[in-house]
């Protein structure tokens, strides 16, 4: 029997449903954010459902400690304003667990009834309730609007809206702001700066904060993430590197018009091709020549694309996710050749398709497309024009186990697999890997499936 | 260095407590007990089901997970579509463990899907209710669904959205579009913020599952000591080996709230001859709502450890009273103990003496100390996230307990009995005797009594009080969710969790407890917990130098 037994090949036309969803909402995006800057507590005003929520995602995507405060509405709350249980908050979350930041955001339930959460905060410094040297930033994030991408973009804009202080004299660092990423791509995207002998600040940093390891010791906030002293400076670097325009672009363009600091906007530097253009972009902000290291990290990559391209040839991938992992994916894809057939996003935003169509212009299928779309309208696409491999979250198991097609698990949640959080994708190391896993599930699809006769020793 | 003297239970709280604001300090010492042995245990009360203070990190989730999330999402064949931003549909989306058996042909199974409205800017603008319509209508045009049930999230209430008006109105329109294909369309107004907790979501459950469709059905099935099992989600397969249990004693199912359940299960509830309640928290309501009714008793009961599997099954085999199946029972329980005690004499040695903390949900702290007293270990402390005084304290409180301003919106259905079916299954006479052999019919006792002197019991614990805890007291083990999982083992004390089971389980009835032993034994012996510490760390100083 199957586990999504209901999924027909028919499609019809859905205005008001949405069957299993390829997003989530924007709250979670936030926390993840505020988990990126050291000695930082996530607070979910909101009621306490959202939070616990939310640490449980994140909790079961990276098997490490999430911790965030909630204003915990009540009904009362509800209706007459949240501004108590906010204020009340402070108090509590400062005096019993002392954290350097305490990074608020809202839900549906405060953004419908209107809180002002950046005049509670005053209101919150003004009396005391947040201790001298402490600092509360703020980001307004309704679920109703975007997915969990935008709430990590108005989270990280709210880190340099809140704290970013022009000086008079340049830092000398350029700004990387990494995108919605795993801990793994941010210690990836630090690597390849440190090689390029870029001083960078990178915002925001969950490296070290959602990979931790285990010593018997525990830290409620561990050692990594972005200081809010290198927020501050944000303001005074020579430039902005904006990886992944849904995550990203908020911010970057934030420190341009407020504080003259010129960005520019990129993809993920995921596969080949998007991490030429990050490096090339480095090399050139910053002025500094590529190390033969990175050459070298990149002709391998290049060596294992040319040595596996027959298993790769013309495949056909179908991919669910958020827009900066996709347009990326799509085109590490191209690069190899394959066909990436059908692509479902479920956060809003009128660029991605004309993205996808651009990079996939000269791909020879008809490529399906869509945008606000959902993993049953995907699994009916596949029912209708079967692929060779899934690439998506965990939830995509279900349709690779009934249409019994391989998955390779990336992107937001991954809940039955470790890795993600140990070994980035992006970058040249990231693109060997994701190019390894890729064919390791074709190549172990087709040792299952040879005939006998033909079933090869080498490949 | 001299050992520190171990701190008194007193002591432990005092530290704990110290720390807060007055205000909070004042509070979480009515919800933080040291248990004084039984007898000063009968005239202390504890404080629970109150809001949460915020800010202080707590466990606990709201009225919608405990409502579509808990009673709700077990059922395999109701569609059950949630009205609201994606967030809440998505994160109730297969993460609890509810395990069904669909392998039926023609099974409908709907619990690996996530329907939602999805509201946008402009349903909180103009209201959701126009998407809600169609969105039901498209859930029916494509699946022809038994049942609809609609899901109220935080701001359905807030801008007014009618919930049960579109139910009411799609359920009249949809069946007379197809009088061959009944279908059920009903509402819950679960928003997030509703009451305090989780729970307040499990009596909205209960009521309107109980209006809209218990009793619909009122034909009895085949097969003889008919019963209901309330309270029992399935996680783990947990409801599957307490269905194989009673085959195997040759009791009736009849039907199940709602671990492995289906929409005609819940509908034919009301002819069952007893109620079996194990989590009482969550669906004593509907226990009370169908005695009042129908007039079917209920006994609370325990399938979590083997000993209380055995007293559980003699206690439902004497309610009927028939020599045959009393017989049956004890010839099942001899036969099924045989591997529980091979198993416990392999574990029990390296077990024993061990202590075991639990925070757990409304039910589940209280029913694994039986499983942990099994294996020799000791529980030092225990609590809920959202259970109620009555939980604790025993029912007897029940007349005590103010609803207070942050629950008394929460309905309170008032039952009459069923004219046509009001049937009580035992004379006066009969519950006299059966009380007078120490029967108890609608009881609970509560967490308190079954502990020992000198323990914790605490209420709704939050990071910091889980942390000092295990930092002063270092248990052996500490039984909670995902959400305190990790942090508990970052110093260096496994975590049981007994929300999810760490995806083992079962762990009710025979098997479950043979599993859990074999589980606890691996968890409290593993050699991870000796690898924490690096070679280098434990003896800093070079007290040699390699010369080369």
């Amino acid at each position: 029997m199957t586990l999504l037994r209901h999924t027909s090949k028919e499609i019809k036309d859905r205005s008001a449903l949405t069957i299993n969803p390829a997003k989530t909402c924007q709250p979670v995006g936030a926390m993840y954010a505020a988990l990126g800057i050291h000695g930082c507590l996530p607070h979910s005003h909101g009621s306490q459902g959202c939070c616990s929520y939310h640490r449980s995602m994140l909790t079961r995507h990276y098997k490490e400690p999430v911790y965030a405060g909630t204003s915990s509405f009540t009904e009362g709350a509800s209706v007459f304003g949240g501004q108590a249980n906010l204020l009340q908050a402070f108090q509590n979350i400062f005096e019993i667990y002392d954290p350097d930041v305490v990074a608020v955001h809202s839900t549906c339930l405060s953004e419908t009834i209107g809180d002002d959460m950046p005049q509670i905060a005053d209101k919150a410094v003004k009396e005391g309730k947040v201790p001298e040297g402490k600092v509360v930033v703020t980001a307004s994030t309704p679920s109703y609007v975007g997915s969990h991408v935008t709430g990590f973009a108005n989270m990280v804009q709210g880190m340099v809206k809140g704290l970013a202080t022009k000086k008079d004299k340049k830092n000398g660092k350029i700004n990387v702001i990494p995108g919605f990423v795993e801990p793994s791509d941010m210690g990836e995207i630090k690597r390849l700066c440190k090689l390029m002998d870029v001083p960078i600040i990178l915002f925001p940093d969950t490296d070290g904060v959602l990979n931790g390891p285990l010593t018997g010791k525990h830290k409620m906030f561990p050692d990594g993430g972005v200081t809010v002293e290198e927020l501050r400076d944000t303001a005074n670097s020579m430039g902005t590197l904006a990886l992944g325009e849904w995550g990203s672009s908020l911010a970057a363009k934030y420190l341009d018009s407020t504080h003259k600091v010129p960005c520019q906007i990129l993809g993920l530097p995921l596969g080949l091709t998007a991490t030429d253009s990050f490096i090339d972009a480095l090399r050139k902000m910053a002025g500094k020549s590529v190390p033969a290291e990175i050459s070298f990290e990149r002709g391998q990559l290049v060596d294992v694309m040319k040595d596996y391209h027959q298993y790769l040839y013309r495949r056909k991938v179908a991919l669910a996710g958020d827009p900066d992992q996709l347009i990326a994916l799509t085109e590490f894809l191209v690069s190899l050749d394959m066909i990436p057939a059908h692509i479902v996003t479920g956060t809003p935003g009128k660029k991605f398709e004309e993205r996808i169509r651009e990079i996939t212009k000269d791909v020879p299928y008809k490529v399906n497309v869509k945008v606000e779309g959902d993993m049953f309208m995907l699994h009916q696409w596949i029912k209708n024009d079967p692929v060779d491999l899934l690439i998506g979250n965990t939830y995509m198991k279900y349709i690779a186990r009934d249409e019994d097609i391989p998955l390779v698990r990336h992107g937001l949640p991954i809940l039955d697999r470790v890795g993600h959080q140990y070994f980035p994708t992006v970058g040249y190391k990231g693109g060997l890997r994701l190019l390894e896993k890729i064919l390791d599930a074709i190549l172990t699809r087709k040792d299952r499936d040879d005939p006998e006769t033909s079933f090869e020793l080498a490949l | 260095m001299p050992t520190k003297k171990a701190m008194t239970p007193a002591e432990v709280k005092e530290e704990i407590l110290k720390r807060y604001p007055t205000k909070v300090a004042r509070k979480r010492d009515k919800q933080f007990l040291v248990h004084e042995g039984p007898e000063a245990m009968q005239t202390k009360d504890i404080q629970a089901n109150v809001r949460t203070i915020p800010g202080i990190i707590t466990q606990r989730g709201c009225t919608y997970a405990g409502c579509k999330g808990v009673i709700l999402g077990p059922t395999r064949d109701i569609v059950n579509i949630t009205h609201g931003p994606i967030g809440c549909g998505f994160y109730s989306w297969l993460t609890r463990r509810n395990q069904t058996d669909a392998s039926a042909p023609d099974a409908a199974n709907y619990m690996t899907y996530c329907f939602s409205t999805d509201m946008t800017e402009h349903d909180i603008v103009f209201g959701g209710m126009n998407k809600l319509r169609q969105a039901v209508q498209e859930a029916y045009d494509l699946f022809k669904p038994r049942a609809i049930a609609i899901f109220s999230t935080c701001p359905v209430g807030l801008i007014g959205d009618d919930v049960h008006a579109v139910a009411r109105e799609m359920k009249e329109k949809l069946n007379a579009i197809d009088p061959n294909h009944k279908v059920n369309i009903f509402a819950f107004s679960c928003e997030g913020y509703k009451g305090v907790s989780q729970s307040a979501g499990h009596h909205i459950a209960n009521n309107q599952i109980f209006t809209h469709v218990v009793g619909e059905e009122m034909k009895r099935p085949e097969g003889k000591y008919l019963i209901n099992m309330l309270g029992e989600y399935n996680i783990g397969g947990d409801a599957f080996e307490i269905e194989r249990i009673l085959d195997k004693c040759g009791i009736t199912l009849n039907s199940s709230f709602s671990g492995n359940s289906t929409y005609e299960q819940f509908a034919r509830a009301g002819v069952a001859d007893l109620n079996c309640v194990m989590c009482h928290r969550s669906i004593n309501y509907v226990a009370d709502m169908m005695e009042t009714k129908w007039g079917i008793p209920w006994i609370k009961v325990n399938f979590i450890g083997a000993k209380s599997t055995a007293k559980s099954l003699r206690k439902i085999a004497q309610y009927f009273g028939d020599k045959q199946l009393i017989d049956r029972v004890e010839e099942v329980i001899a036969e099924e103990m045989k591997n529980v005690d091979a198993t416990l004499a392999d574990v029990k040695p390296r077990t024993t003496g061990k202590t075991a903390m639990l925070f757990v949900g409304g039910s589940r702290a209280h029913h694994y100390q039986d499983l942990f007293k099994e294996l020799g270990m000791r529980s030092i402390g225990a609590g809920y996230e959202f259970a109620h005084r009555d939980d604790y304290e025993g029912r007897r409180v029940i007349p005590d307990i103010k609803v207070d301003a942050d629950s008394r919106n929460i309905e309170e259905l008032h039952i009459e009995q069923d004219p046509a079916n009001y049937n009580p299954r035992k004379t006066d006479e009969e519950l006299k005797q059966l009380e007078a052999a120490g029967f108890e019919f609608k009881e609970y006792a509560g967490l308190i009594p079954d502990m020992d002197k000198d323990t914790l019991i605490i209420d709704d614990i939050n990071s910091w009080e889980t942390e000092k805890l295990i930092e002063i007291m270092k248990p052996d083990i500490f039984c909670a969710g995902i959400k305190e999982k990790y942090a508990v083992e970052k110093l260096g004390v496994p975590l049981k969790q007994l929300h999810n089971y760490d995806m083992g389980g079962p762990y009710a009835g025979f098997k479950g407890a043979v599993n859990y032993y074999l589980e606890i034994d691996r968890l409290v012996n593993s050699k991870i917990w000796s690898y924490l510490e690096a070679p280098w760390d434990k003896e800093p100083e070079l007290s040699a130098t390699y010369v080369g």
